[in-house]
């Protein structure tokens, strides 16, 4: 069983929680200027790492927040946990 | 030495002691034609082909650990061929077929049981869908049969079909699928390809690979560099870091599932049964255990064992069908690290270095597939080319949009 420590929650068992995938995907900054081969890359393409990993996990059954784990993917040890904020956009929403 | 009911009686009488080794222990060659990277069931199998059916003989299999050591001896040992995708319906019967063929070919028992697969519908939308895979299999000239209640009551009768959620409505029965002892089936292929020539390098770990001027030259192990004119990877779990060896990143991520086996009972469930309101499959093996399986753990994790959420929801999974295996003790339980794709099915396809070859992504289906993967990948290495078995599984079609999505899951490696 995983413990994964919630910033808000504390340790919680993973059942608590969905996992997110891969936390180092972002869409290409470009958006829908992007070529198709930054697109491909993006959605499909993945580092894998035998190692840290930085991943996503919603914390459904608890404060409800997404938060960004580094967890090593070979012995599970919880490497470091952080809220994920949102940047701020350019209009002033969140 | 030819495997007979002659030879068995003949080693009888000096008590088996006698036998000798299935295959030879050789040092490394300084150089070969062709290297296959993965001692397991689909590098042995793909080894044995490339030297059945395109005579290639100056090959290696290089293995980090004991020949048969990863996934095919961590699986529950299922074959069938009832899948949907064009794509994906002619190469797994090919590779039934391969399968009933299989002893014979390569002399050695690897106990094909063909007891059928029966995959459980729990109502009306499902057996319509199920109705549309099994008329999809026989217009592919594949084998189904759709069963009503009466009927799966009769072939199954632990069954609960009562259950009040998800009562078993029917099901779709694949009579040609069934399990094969996995281990045996690295061991056939390893001998019958030791036999041709085939040289198996175990504890032979790969730590790179060397290319130059776009195309390989050899790889780099803990027992010396070892060069080669071409490199087939068949390293499914570890494709991604071993790829990366070549300067290639895979659309894929490494998922850790779990099987499970209960002690031995007498004969009580003749077929392999898969749950519809669940993910969950069992057989009983020859020796009497239950062995049976459900989800990935559903995180990424290269670590060879699994966590207890899963091992619980797949023992109730287990009692909503049969409620009679409550009383039962399971005894062992292991993990294996998958390649999961990014539309659930797997690569076999030539890379962009010239010499270089692919085999991978074979999330959690890829024992079923071991003698028609071999068999594909060997042809693709032998002809510089995919066969028309294999076209399908390319690595370009995430780019071009011809991704194969089984159960239209998209990108999501952890729930195909």
């Amino acid at each position: 069983m995983l413990l994964l420590p919630c910033p808000f929650c504390g340790a919680r068992a993973e059942t608590e929680f969905v996992f997110g995938g891969d936390g180092s995907v972002a869409p290409p900054p470009e958006g829908e200027n992007a070529s198709d081969a930054a697109w491909t890359e993006a959605l499909y393409f993945r580092d894998n790492p035998r190692g840290a990993h930085r991943e996503l996990w919603f914390h459904r059954h608890g404060c409800r927040r997404w938060i960004a784990v580094e967890r090593d993917t070979v012995s599970h040890a919880i490497l470091r946990a952080e809220l994920l904020v949102p940047s701020a956009r350019k209009d002033g929403q969140a | 030495m030819r495997y007979s009911v002659f030879s068995l009686i003949r080693n009888a009488f000096s008590g088996h002691t006698d036998w000798p080794a299935a295959w030879r222990e050789p040092e490394p060659r300084a150089y070969y034609d062709t290297i296959i990277v993965g001692g397991g069931g689909h590098g042995l199998a793909t080894a044995y082909y490339l030297a059945k059916e395109h005579g290639v003989t100056d090959l290696a299999v290089v293995e980090k650990g004991y020949l048969g050591s990863g996934n095919v001896g961590r699986n529950t040992t299922i074959i069938r061929s009832n899948y949907l995708m064009p794509a994906n319906t002619g190469f797994y019967e090919w590779s039934l077929k391969l399968w009933e063929g299989l002893e014979q070919d390569f002399n050695f028992n690897a106990m094909v049981s063909q007891r059928g697969v029966l995959n459980l519908f729990h109502s009306d939308a499902q057996r319509d869908a199920s109705a549309r895979r099994g008329n999809a299999m026989r217009l592919n000239g594949v084998d189904a049969e759709l069963l009503d209640r009466e009927q799966v009551r009769r072939m199954v009768p632990l069954l609960d079909m009562e259950n009040a959620r998800f009562p078993v409505k029917g099901g779709l029965l694949q009579p040609r699928g069934g399990t094969v002892r996995h281990d045996a089936v690295a061991w056939g292929y390893a001998r019958g390809a030791d036999q041709r020539g085939v040289d198996l390098l175990q504890n032979c770990e790969v730590t790179g690979i060397r290319v130059q001027d776009g195309r390989v030259v050899g790889v780099e192990t803990t027992r010396g560099f070892i060069g080669a004119r071409r490199v087939g990877l068949a390293c499914a779990g570890h494709s991604s870091h071993v790829a990366a060896m070549a300067g290639l990143r895979l659309p894929i991520e490494t998922h850790v599932l779990q099987a499970f086996v209960s002690e031995g009972v007498k004969p009580v469930l003749d077929q392999v049964v898969t749950y519809g309101a669940g993910h969950f499959y069992i057989s009983q093996s020859d020796k009497g255990g239950l062995v049976f399986g459900g989800d990935l753990d559903g995180y990424n994790s290269y670590a060879q064992r699994g966590n207890m959420p899963v091992v619980e929801e797949v023992m109730e999974m287990g009692l909503q069908l049969f409620p009679a295996f409550s009383r039962l003790r399971y005894v062992r339980q292991w993990g294996g690290v998958m390649d999961m794709s990014m539309d659930g099915s797997p690569i076999i396809d030539r890379t962009p270095i010239a010499g270089l070859y692919l085999n991978c992504g074979w999330c959690y289906g890829g024992f079923k597939a071991t003698p028609a993967s071999g068999w594909c990948f060997a042809w693709t290495i032998a002809k510089d080319e995919p066969h028309r078995l294999n076209a399908g599984f390319r690595l370009d079609r995430f780019a071009t949009g011809h991704v194969i999505d089984e159960k239209g899951a998209g990108t999501t490696p952890n729930l195909h």
